[in-house]
């Protein structure tokens, strides 16, 4: 296995220094009083692996780098993203049409097509699929809606073994935890950690940290599972309403392995997932791995559109609360998704709180606005994880409006009453204040000049939130009010 | 109701008084005299190589002494008629069987200059999963085949009848492991890229 130093699929572009191999990686949340995941405090526990989190901070950042050079060398780059928003908003408008079309094609090809409700009707109808064609185990590549799905722990319950193929997705498999990105589910674990995983499930020398080594173990141990398996699967990045084809993008060739060697191919797809024309994949294949990890394509764009030779193919198209989302106005443009992780990159909470502390299948920006409504309990507390700084919707290739969905869902969560005590008290003196302008800038002035002055036990005691973790700015010497005052305006 | 029924009804009930229409898509390219560089460009980006025999070497006798080289390895199997190797290609080979493969060596039905990739077809591999399991593959590759941009790519009519197609970009690669790029993950370890005309 050769090692390369250039700097396509998902690899950095410079070398970033990982860590001696003795810190632990930090683990996901717990759930708070109020049956929310608890995602500041798994965050803090981030933070206090500081090789970890200062390695997951340069790595996503250097991904978004080379997303932002990819976006220089095209100069249509901002016409695509409006084209992709604009032909994913017309099949939003019109997707039932666009799902009978694609499943007349599918048909027409010699492909099965089921539909499921919701996530264990999807599990069911795969489920029996695979005992019809005498399945023990199945290969498959990396797919959200399966983890949305729950789908390993449904088939476990059958006797049936999963066996995912994507490098990062296996080490998160073998690890029993969940993928922590859409598009680098380890991209958490430093190369230590990996070395502790495939020591304990694949018996690799533990001592032994190179990744070369370990990719190769992997692929070693892999490739028997794959030729024996008498099924496969794999999602979907894309369904064409017009000619039936399923796309699937990959760097490893794990989707052409699990759906072109086993006899059967089983494709687990979101009904949002559909582009009504052949000629749209040439929008959605320019940005999508260009947005996520800055590599122009995916090594592997494959157009599955039947089943192999002596073999069957089904596609099983999923709701699972999608419909609705189409039905809610203010959330209906989150359906545009094409699950490319830039929003996760350029996240400056996810950057320093790591995937695994959202405790959901979707984490980061998009997971703010997509975790709710599957569980409004669990997830109460997601959208706070945001400073709304707008940099996911800036780099969204089909301009979803990112972290105005984020506020909208604070506004509805806090309307419910989901919101801590401390939080609604202190919302409650900050509209009282911040609606009396005089007492405002009283309280500001005032605020501004004991600062200071105050000590430090008393800026940053547990009152203060914001002063965890950084340093308050220092004030300035006038608030505005009083300049204008003083000088009327006029600029020295 | 079934599950179709019931899905179909919610989108139905959800749908605006008037769609928003379905924008028509530019076709954005490369000039065709910076079809070759641009391929060779991206390709060797994407992790390819380039096989430059010299002149005084035929673009077959280089991939003859490619092919002989690969098969001291293993069996090599070839789906282009003119470069008989040493595993015949049946059409009725279970793909499990190709797993030996050391290399794979096929004519590409065309080329994407934007991205380096290079198309097969079913029909082109012979039995797909060939391509994916050996550990290098050789492919053949038309100066004129080469088209512009994805857009140009997307126009190609094999995308409506073909039941496979993979547009391949470089070997098989992860960078799971922190960022370090490795080639060979599940699929190919090596592509090279052999030009010819007509």
């Amino acid at each position: 296995m050769k090692r390369v130093r250039i700097d396509h699929a998902e690899a950095r572009s410079r070398p970033i220094p990982g860590g001696d191999g003795r810190e632990a990686q930090p683990r996901g949340p717990e759930i708070g009083k109020r049956g929310a995941v608890d995602h500041a405090e798994a965050g803090r526990r981030f933070l206090a692996a500081p090789e970890h989190a200062a390695f997951h901070d340069r790595r996503l950042w250097d991904i978004r780098e080379k997303r932002d050079r990819e976006m220089r060398g095209i100069d249509e780059w901002e016409a695509l993203r409006t084209l992709a928003s604009d032909i994913k908003a017309h099949v939003l408008d019109t997707l039932d049409t666009h799902l009978a079309a694609f499943e007349r094609a599918a048909t027409a090809n010699g492909v099965q097509v089921h539909w499921a409700r919701d996530a264990a009707e999807h599990n069911r109808i795969v489920g029996a699929i695979l005992e019809a064609a005498g399945a023990r185990s199945v290969v498959k590549s990396k797919s959200m809606l399966t983890e949305e799905c729950g789908f390993r722990d449904a088939m476990d319950a059958r006797g049936i073994a999963v066996i995912e193929t994507d490098l990062g997705e296996r080490i998160q498999q073998l690890d029993g935890e969940d993928p922590s990105h859409v598009v680098m589910p380890a991209v958490h674990k430093l190369r230590s950690d990996v070395a502790a995983v495939f020591a304990r499930t694949l018996g690799t020398d533990p001592d032994n940290h190179d990744p070369a080594y370990l990719a190769e173990a992997q692929r070693q141990a892999n490739r028997p599972l794959i030729l024996e398996a008498q099924a496969g699967m794999t999602g979907a990045n894309f369904l064409v309403a017009e000619t039936g084809a399923v796309v699937v993008c990959t760097n490893e060739g794990n989707a052409d392995l699990s759906a072109r060697v086993p006899p059967v191919h089983i494709v687990s797809a979101g009904i949002e997932k559909i582009v009504p024309r052949t000629a749209d994949l040439g929008v959605f294949v320019r940005l999508l791995s260009r947005s996520a990890l800055g590599s122009p394509i995916t090594q592997y764009t494959s157009h599955f559109r039947g089943p192999r030779p002596g073999g069957t193919m089904h596609v099983v198209l999923v709701d699972n609360g999608r419909t609705a989302r189409l039905a809610e106005p203010g959330f209906r443009e989150a359906l545009k998704c094409i699950r490319c992780g830039a929003c996760m990159n350029t996240c400056p909470v996810y950057r320093r709180s790591g995937g695994l502390s959202y405790g959901a299948t979707y984490s980061g920006p998009i997971g703010l606005v997509l975790d709710p409504s599957l569980d409004r309990t669990r997830y109460a507390t997601l959208p706070f994880a945001s400073t709304l700084n707008g940099s996911c919707s800036a780099v969204c290739p089909v301009r979803i409006d990112l972290h105005g969905q984020i506020g909208r869902w604070r506004r509805v969560l806090a309307g419910e009453g989901r919101t801590s005590p401390g939080k609604r008290a202190a919302m409650k003196a900050a509209a009282a204040l911040l609606a009396r302008p005089a007492a405002y800038r009283r309280a500001v002035s005032a605020f501004g000049a004991a600062l200071p002055h105050l000590p430090r036990f008393a800026l940053y005691g547990p009152h203060n939130i914001w002063g965890r973790g950084r340093e308050l700015p220092a004030p300035p010497r006038e608030t505005f009010h009083a300049w204008y005052a003083r000088t009327g305006g006029r600029l020295p | 109701m079934s599950a179709r029924e019931a899905i179909l009804a919610a989108i139905a009930a959800a749908r605006p008084a008037e769609a928003r229409p379905l924008p028509a898509v530019p076709a954005w390219t490369i000039p065709l005299e910076r079809r070759v560089a641009a391929f060779t460009e991206a390709l060797l980006r994407m992790g390819g190589r380039l096989l430059a025999p010299p002149a005084s070497r035929s673009p077959l006798e280089a991939a003859q002494a490619w092919i002989a080289a690969r098969a001291a390895h293993g069996p090599v199997w070839s789906t282009v008629p003119e470069l008989p190797a040493t595993r015949s290609p049946d059409p009725a080979a279970a793909p499990h069987t190709l797993a030996d493969l050391e290399a794979c060596v096929a004519r590409a039905a065309f080329g994407v200059a934007e991205t380096g990739s290079v198309a097969f077809r079913e029909e082109d591999l012979v039995v797909a999963a060939s391509a994916t399991l050996a550990q290098h593959l050789l492919v053949l590759l038309d100066r004129s085949a080469i088209v512009g941009g994805l857009h140009d790519c997307y126009a190609r009519p094999e995308f409506a009848r073909a039941h496979y197609l993979v547009l391949h970009s470089g070997p098989s690669a992860t960078a799971d492991i922190e960022g370090v790029l490795i080639h060979g993950a599940q699929g190919v370890r090596s592509l090279s890229i052999l030009l010819t005309d007509g």
